[in-house]
């Protein structure tokens, strides 16, 4: 029998299957439904802080408005006795993911202050969440700052986070760095249990009709894997940290090539929100069928097997990847 | 028992015992009264219980009618109850008083006293409503103070069980229903103790039930009704017993004691002042002063005011008094004197002739007028009592408080006469609404007050504006009681929160000599002194007053409050104050912080905390110099050139100085000049609009969506600039019509509130930085001067000829002059631009009946009014009756114009041989439906009146007089949601299936914007509002598909942010409509809780969502009625909704009643917009399917009963 198990942040995991972020992972009933579908794991939508603080200064200001000023109405509102306005709303969440699944839930945490992170993370912890993963994602935009500072708040943040939780932490970036695996390498010597490669970068486009700037969203597709696909490739056994590609992967083909580069893990969403979450299933059959079809024992006997480390030409992963590219297109 | 102290004002402290002793609350909300109402709806939504364990139940009615009715029900079924009103309220109520009393029904209705609308509406207190009530049969019973207004609630309550009378329980209208004062809460066991149940089980018993019924509520004849009105005497003669007896046993469980009177002064007074409310508080003040320095004077408090115990009040009185002085806070026109005077009178006068009279010779009586409409009430005018008390030949009706220059009744004050505690610390805070000065201040309060063994008083001035208004704070802190029932006008303590206010107001006036002065400014300690206007310099040298300065603004702004400064000032004035330690006073206010805003999240708190540990730093004393050699005037309050009532009146109201003004400045019956909001140049813009005429394409959006009327366009021949200032702008005139003219977009800096919607409306962005448009906001005060000269010069343009502009065309309704303009509504208001849009239409031939609410105030309060005249002086004629009776108000114009239109016209017939055949002719037969045509009748009734003028006999001379009438007039009938939808749909109803040719316009916030935000029919199913908590569970009424159903009423939905051409054109069909129209206009409005600039963009989104639907429901359009101006809806309800707070907060607050009631709000909307679609397919039978034969009938024929 094909044995899918793998492990990711210091947990046995039934397959390599795991749900990332989206709006589906906000309904209990959704995480329940993508358990029964094979999910192997599960990590929430992020808890934003700096929405938080927003709706709080935002709601704030629009009770505030016109208050005291004019003596028939000195306030507009009613002063309702709550307004959940703190991280209580998530961490329920988590309580009720945690009681609802077996499977291990990982939360997500998206900061903007040191404070924030620290406190958002222990209070995570405390709701029972299994993982936790710091989702960071930050556009730097001042001339001023250069790359090593950024990088430098990225490590220090890992750090002040791990002196606070003891929960296993995944770290998620983007991939916009000079010299990713030594930032990789720091992470992990921050306290990173595992790097989750890579957020995607949103784009917004420019409606040159109405001159706005406007956000855009598309799904992923298996061709955003690959960028992911190297970059595990290149770090397996370089480091001592787990895997997971997150971003592109759509088929089970995805999964095991992910697998095979060196993940621990897959993580899906745009193909469960195209295609519904039983479309786990399929992938995980996908796969069984795939391994047994070439023989394949366990997802262990595969994972890293095409890593740069395991490969005849490690080159491929390097130069020699871009030179082959580079001439494919000169003979066309 | 240990109590606890609390700092609370009169609404609360009475609505606290209202809510512990009732079970049905039936509200209505009315100023001052209408916070006691939102308690009870708060804790209600809470689940507080009542004194049984039971949660009231709270309805909020229609109207104060609807309450007392509900309430009687209530009443009638057993139930305990109450309500709480006020003023106008209070006497919609007095049919159902006549009836609790007449059917000796126990119940208690807490009144916070108001002045009634006569030659105008007053918010404020006196006696006017609460003595209009003292005929029905109620007991009257009077708090002077906070602490009263909690300690006589519940003796009113625990009486009227008993008495079985019912009580009328009231204290004045913001003097205590909003002065916040320290003061002992009663404990549940205090009120348990004062209420025993038989009492309740009793009243129980008399309720109607079907186990054992019987009826109440007959009609009698001449045979009975007399002696049954007679029989309930005894309740009457019995009811003031029972009250002495439930203050004595108040006195026993609470230990203050209170008497039907009581008398407070010397043992052997022989000069006496009698009088009820917060007056006593300064009275006694006075009293207390005089007879230290021996004088023989007291003043008598009236508790009990009904049943009137003449006996208690004789008795309360030393047998050594020689002279009373009764004073009313009501007048009576015409009567004999006010009726607490007669009543002291007919007393004195009974028991002079009784067997053994009290006094050995009958006390002179002299009867007074003070403090209405919360005029000022001082010690000192006490003692202007007492003289004159003590003169030979006394003014035996007299006023006190103003100057009666015209009958002479008013008595002269000693203004150095003061009774001020040299302990007591007296502040005053002069700040901005927006500002957060009075809830900084109310913090402040309760910091001492609870947190010391202080005593604390807080009383808060308002002016009447929505934007930009000024608040003053007067706060008293001290080691004794405070009774101080009037403003501080001997400060210890000075803060001025605004900078820009020193230019315009004397903020100095009231400080001590060796006062402290905190000024908030954006100048340093050694750089401020030369920003002062030299009036202040000087004030601040002779005074010796201690200057501190502080940027507030930019502390607040660092902490992210931006310019919220309330945090900032009030750790300034406990650093400065020195009430308490500075470190305990930091710790109190980093409290109160959390307290007021831990529930909006830690940010907030945060925020305010950096704020405050920022401030000290940032605090510092100014070195004041020997001499004011400043060289910064004030700037008068209007500007020279403005009419001569202006100058003598209004512009003393603007300056702060309307008390000063004797009776004889004012008009006898209300009556005010039009256009004087232009001479009010507020100046609180901090950017203003600047012009990029290089882009512009003159499209006029931003001229129709300014709520201010302050951005303006003119199109005038390139002659006409000559001259023009050297900044004026002008660009080519993009109309084919207006080929070789200049166009002009200019703004007034000084009327501008700088709220952005202009910049908003512009479609236009630049090509090279798109986050520029062809207006854009800067700074203002660079700006000012230049702009006001180019502002001057631009009204002194020509306004282009009406018959010459398509009004059909929003690029051209720009040119045409606006008739209202410059109000005082809030920054970004969504209701003024529609009145403007019907003020540049029909302006010159409209008489507008405007229900109460913003609109009336915005439009009416004083010191001035938007509503202006043209250059020809014609304009809109603005009335406000009542907020009730609106749409019958207008119905009696339209009336009385139809008659005078008859009138001439039948004149015209019979003087058709004198008038020659032509004139008359044209006069009878005008086209009036265009400019050109109003014109031409115009013209034409000039030629009349000037041959009139020769023409002998009674008819030639009632026509000259009638002549104007041959010209066309609207009536246009105003006003918003709670008036239309509620209190006064019966009226609004009638009006319709009267078919009268009448316009109506609903300005639509679906909330009493006015009082504050409470939930109306207008407001949408899961809106939070004031009295809807929890969401409002109904859906909106469907006001415009009501009015529909009679069939003949033209009907719009307008939306003008989303689509402004289709309002012109429903303004314009609205005016044509030779019958009813009505036009519900969506009106963004500060409660509903973004930021106004984006109102126009939610407009859009509701118009798009579904929830406002534009259409236009034309009875007379050949191709069906009903026309559906707005696409299918596009996007998710939500999308809309979720930016405003009243939707959000419930999402906050109870995501599954929000996310319920969201799609139960997104059916509503389906199914209307289904409704509508079908309507609009039904095609030329849509109307007869819409409406019903017998209402068509019956309108169809009144209206030609009513055409001339």
């Amino acid at each position: 029998m094909t044995d899918l198990s793998t492990t990711y942040l210091g947990r046995r995991l039934k397959n390599p299957l795991v749900v990332s972020p989206s709006p589906l992972c906000q309904d209990i009933g959704r995480i329940r439904e993508m358990e029964d579908a094979g999910a192997a794991a599960v990590v929430l939508h992020s808890l934003f802080e700096e929405q938080i603080s927003v709706e709080s200064a935002l709601l704030d200001r629009h009770l505030s408005g016109g208050v005291d000023s004019f003596p028939e109405a000195l306030t507009y509102f009613p002063d309702l006795h709550e307004y959940n306005l703190g991280p209580d709303a998530y961490l329920e969440h988590v309580r009720k993911a945690k009681a609802a699944v077996g499977i291990p839930i990982i939360a997500s945490l998206n900061g903007v202050s040191t404070g924030g992170w620290i406190r958002y993370a222990q209070l995570i912890e405390e709701a029972g969440a299994d993982a936790l993963e710091l989702n960071i994602y930050y556009v730097p935009t001042d001339p001023a700052k250069s790359g090593a500072e950024v990088e430098e708040q990225y490590v220090h943040l890992v750090e002040d986070v791990r002196a606070h939780v003891r929960i296993p932490l995944a770290v998620k970036v983007g991939h916009h760095f000079t010299a990713f695996a030594h930032l990789a390498r720091r992470l992990k010597a921050a306290g990173a249990d595992a790097l989750v490669l890579f957020n995607r970068f949103y784009q917004p486009d420019l409606d040159i009709e109405t001159l706005e700037v406007v956000p855009t969203l598309t799904l992923s597709n298996s061709y955003e894997m690959l960028l992911r696909l190297t970059w595990v490739a290149i770090l397996y056994r370089k480091l001592d940290v787990d895997l997971a590609i997150t971003g592109g992967v759509h088929t089970s083909k995805d999964a095991l090539k992910a697998m095979m580069a060196g993940a621990n893990v897959a993580m899906l969403t745009s193909a469960l929100l195209k295609r519904g979450i039983g479309y786990l299933g399929e992938v995980r059959s996908g796969m069984i069928d795939w391994m047994e079809a070439h023989e394949y024992e366990s997802i262990a006997q595969m994972r890293g097997s095409m890593s740069q480390a395991q490969v005849a030409n490690p080159s491929a992963y390097e130069r020699g990847n871009y030179l082959r590219v580079l001439s494919s297109y000169a003979l066309t | 028992m240990k109590r606890s102290m609390v700092t609370i004002d009169g609404n609360e402290a009475a609505a606290r015992v209202a809510y512990q002793l009732s079970e049905v609350v039936a509200i209505y909300p009315i100023t001052p009264s209408s916070p006691m109402g939102e308690w009870a709806d708060e804790w209600a939504a809470a689940r507080r219980t009542n004194l049984w364990g039971t949660v009231p139940t709270v309805v909020e009615m229609q109207s104060e009618g609807g309450a007392a009715g509900a309430l009687h029900g209530a009443l009638q079924c057993g139930a305990l109850g109450t309500t709480f009103t006020a003023s106008q309220g209070l006497l919609l109520m007095i049919p159902n008083m006549y009836k609790i009393a007449g059917e000796l029904t126990p119940v208690v209705i807490h009144v916070a006293a108001r002045s009634l609308a006569v030659q105008a509406l007053s918010i404020f207190g006196d006696h006017s409503d609460v003595m209009a009530t003292r005929q029905t049969g109620f007991a009257m019973l009077a708090s002077c103070s906070v602490q009263e207004a909690q300690d006589l609630a519940l003796v009113a309550h625990a009486a009227t069980l008993e008495a079985r009378v019912p009580f009328l329980h009231f204290f004045d209208g913001f003097r205590t229903s909003h002065e916040v004062d320290k003061i002992e809460a009663l404990e549940p066991e205090d009120v348990r103790a004062l209420l025993p149940d038989a009492l309740v089980h009793q009243h129980r018993a008399r309720a109607l039930s079907p186990d054992r019924p019987f009826v109440r509520g007959t009609a009698q004849n001449p045979d009975v009704y007399f002696q049954g009105r007679e029989a309930s005497n005894s309740a009457y003669l019995a009811c003031p017993g029972i009250v002495e007896r439930v203050m004595d046993r108040f006195a026993a469980q609470v230990g203050r004691r209170y008497h039907l009177f009581d008398y407070h002064g010397a043992p052997n007074a022989e000069r006496v002042v009698v009088l009820m409310g917060s007056g006593v508080g300064a009275a006694e003040e006075a009293v207390d002063a005089l007879v230290a320095k021996g004088e023989k004077v007291g003043v008598l408090t009236v508790r009990l005011y009904r049943p009137f115990a003449a006996d208690r009040l004789l008795a309360a009185l030393p047998a050594t008094v020689r002279a009373l002085a009764v004073l009313d806070r009501t007048k009576e026109p015409g009567a004999g004197g006010e009726p607490l005077y007669l009543d002291v009178v007919a007393a004195l006068a009974e028991d002079a002739d009784g067997g053994a009279p009290r006094f050995a010779r009958l006390p002179r009586v002299i009867g007074g007028r003070y403090g209405l409409s919360s005029k000022e009430f001082t010690p000192a005018m006490v003692k202007a009592v007492l003289d004159e008390l003590a003169a030979k030949a006394p003014k035996r009706h007299f006023t006190v408080g103003i100057t009666d220059d015209v009958t002479h009744t008013s008595l002269a004050c000693d203004p150095a006469f003061t009774t001020e505690d040299k302990d007591t610390v007296r502040a005053l805070f002069y700040g901005l609404g927006a500002d957060g000065t009075v809830g900084a201040n109310k913090n402040s309060i309760k910091i001492i007050g609870e947190g010391t063994p202080l005593w604390a008083q807080g009383f808060f001035v308002y002016d009447s504006k929505k934007s930009g208004s000024v608040t003053v704070s007067h706060l008293r802190f001290g080691p004794r009681p405070i009774r101080s029932t009037y403003l501080v006008s001997r400060a210890t303590f000075v803060a001025c929160h605004q900078f820009s206010f020193l230019e315009r107001l004397d903020v100095l006036e009231a400080a001590e000599p060796g006062a402290t002065f905190l000024l908030n400014a954006p100048h340093g300690p050694d750089q401020v002194w030369d920003h002062l206007p030299r009036a202040v310099q000087r004030q601040i040298i002779e005074k010796k007053l201690r200057f501190h300065v502080i940027d507030a603004i930019k502390v607040a702004e660092q902490a992210g409050l931006g310019r919220r400064i309330n945090s900032v000032m009030q750790t300034c004035f406990f650093a400065l104050s020195g009430v308490l330690p500075r470190e305990e006073a930091i710790t109190a206010i980093k409290d109160a912080i959390k307290k007021t805003y831990g529930r909006r999240g830690e940010q907030v708190v945060q925020m305010n905390f950096t704020a405050v540990d920022n401030t000290l730093e940032a605090l510092h004393e100014v070195r004041v110099p020997a001499q004011a050699a400043g060289t910064i005037d004030r700037r008068p309050p209007v500007p020279a050139g403005a009419p001569d009532f202006v100058q003598r009146v209004t512009a003393e109201i603007i300056a702060g100085r309307g008390d000063l003004l004797p009776v004889s400045a004012f008009p006898l019956d209300g009556t005010y000049p039009s256009g004087t909001a232009r001479w009010e140049r507020r100046n609180i813009a901090l950017e203003i609009p600047v012009w990029d005429e290089a882009i512009c394409i003159q499209c006029g959006k931003c001229v129709l969506e300014c709520p201010h009327a302050v951005i303006r366009a003119k199109v005038v021949e390139p002659a006409r600039l000559e001259g023009a200032p050297s900044t004026f702008k002008s660009a080519p005139a993009r109309w084919r019509e207006f080929k070789d003219r200049r166009y002009m977009l200019q703004v007034s800096p000084e009327d501008c509130t700088g709220c952005g919607i202009c910049v908003e409306a512009c479609p236009v962005k630049n090509k090279t930085a798109v986050k520029l448009k062809a207006i854009n906001m800067r700074p203002q005060e660079p700006l000012r001067d230049a702009e006001q000269a180019n502002w001057d010069f631009f009204l002194a343009l020509p306004d282009p000829d009406r018959a010459a502009l398509s009004l059909g065309a929003v690029k051209d309704v720009q040119l045409l002059c606006p008739l209202f303009e410059f109000s005082g509504a809030c920054a970004g208001c969504g209701e003024t631009p529609y009145l403007k849009l019907l003020s540049q239409l029909f302006g010159d031939r409209t008489v507008v009946a405007n229900a109460t609410g913003c609109s009336s105030i915005y439009g009416g309060n004083l010191p001035t009014t938007p509503w202006t005249a043209n250059a020809d002086g014609r304009g809109p004629a603005w009335s406000n009756s009542l907020f009730e009776d609106n749409a019958e108000f207008g119905l009696g114009m339209r009336l009385a114009l139809d008659q005078a239109r008859a009138q001439a016209r039948a004149l015209l017939a019979r003087l058709r041989d004198t008038l020659g055949n032509e004139l008359v002719d044209g006069l009878l037969g005008a086209d009036q439906a265009t400019e050109t045509g109003i014109a031409a009748q115009r013209a034409r009734v000039a030629i009349l009146t000037t041959r009139l003028k020769g023409v002998p006999g009674v008819e030639a001379a009632a026509l000259l007089t009638g002549a104007d009438a041959l010209v066309d007039k609207l009536v246009w009938i105003v006003g918003g949601d709670g008036w239309a939808y509620d209190i006064g749909y019966g009226g609004l109803d009638h009006v319709l299936a009267s078919g009268r040719n009448v316009n109506i316009l609903v300005l639509d916030t679906e909330v009493y914007s006015n009082t504050g935000g409470q939930a109306s029919k207008a407001t949408p199913r899961g809106a939070v509002a004031k009295f809807a908590a929890g969401g409002r569970p109904a859906a909106k009424k469907d006001l415009g598909a009501m009015a529909m159903a009679y069939g003949n009423v033209y009907v719009a939905a307008v939306a003008m942010g989303a689509d402004d051409a289709q309002t012109v054109k429903a303004f314009l069909e609205a005016a044509a409509h030779d019958g009813p129209s009505l036009i519900i206009a969506y009106s963004h409005c500060i409660a509903h809780g973004y930021d106004l600039v984006h109102g126009l963009d939610q407009q859009k989104a509701a118009v798009k969502s579904g929830y406002w639907p534009l259409y236009r429901y034309d009875p007379a359009r050949a191709q069906g009625a009903m026309q559906l101006d707005a696409k299918a809806p596009s996007l998710p309800l939500t999308d809309f909704t979720n930016n405003e707070t009243r939707y959000r907060m419930l999402v906050h607050a109870d995501p599954a009643a929000a996310a319920k009631l969201a799609a139960e709000a997104q059916g509503d909307v389906d199914r209307r917009w289904k409704r509508y679609e079908h309507l609009a397919e039904l095609g030329a039978d849509a109307a007869d399917t819409a409406g019903t034969a017998g209402a068509t009938g019956a309108a169809g024929s009144a209206k030609e009963e009513g055409a001339p």
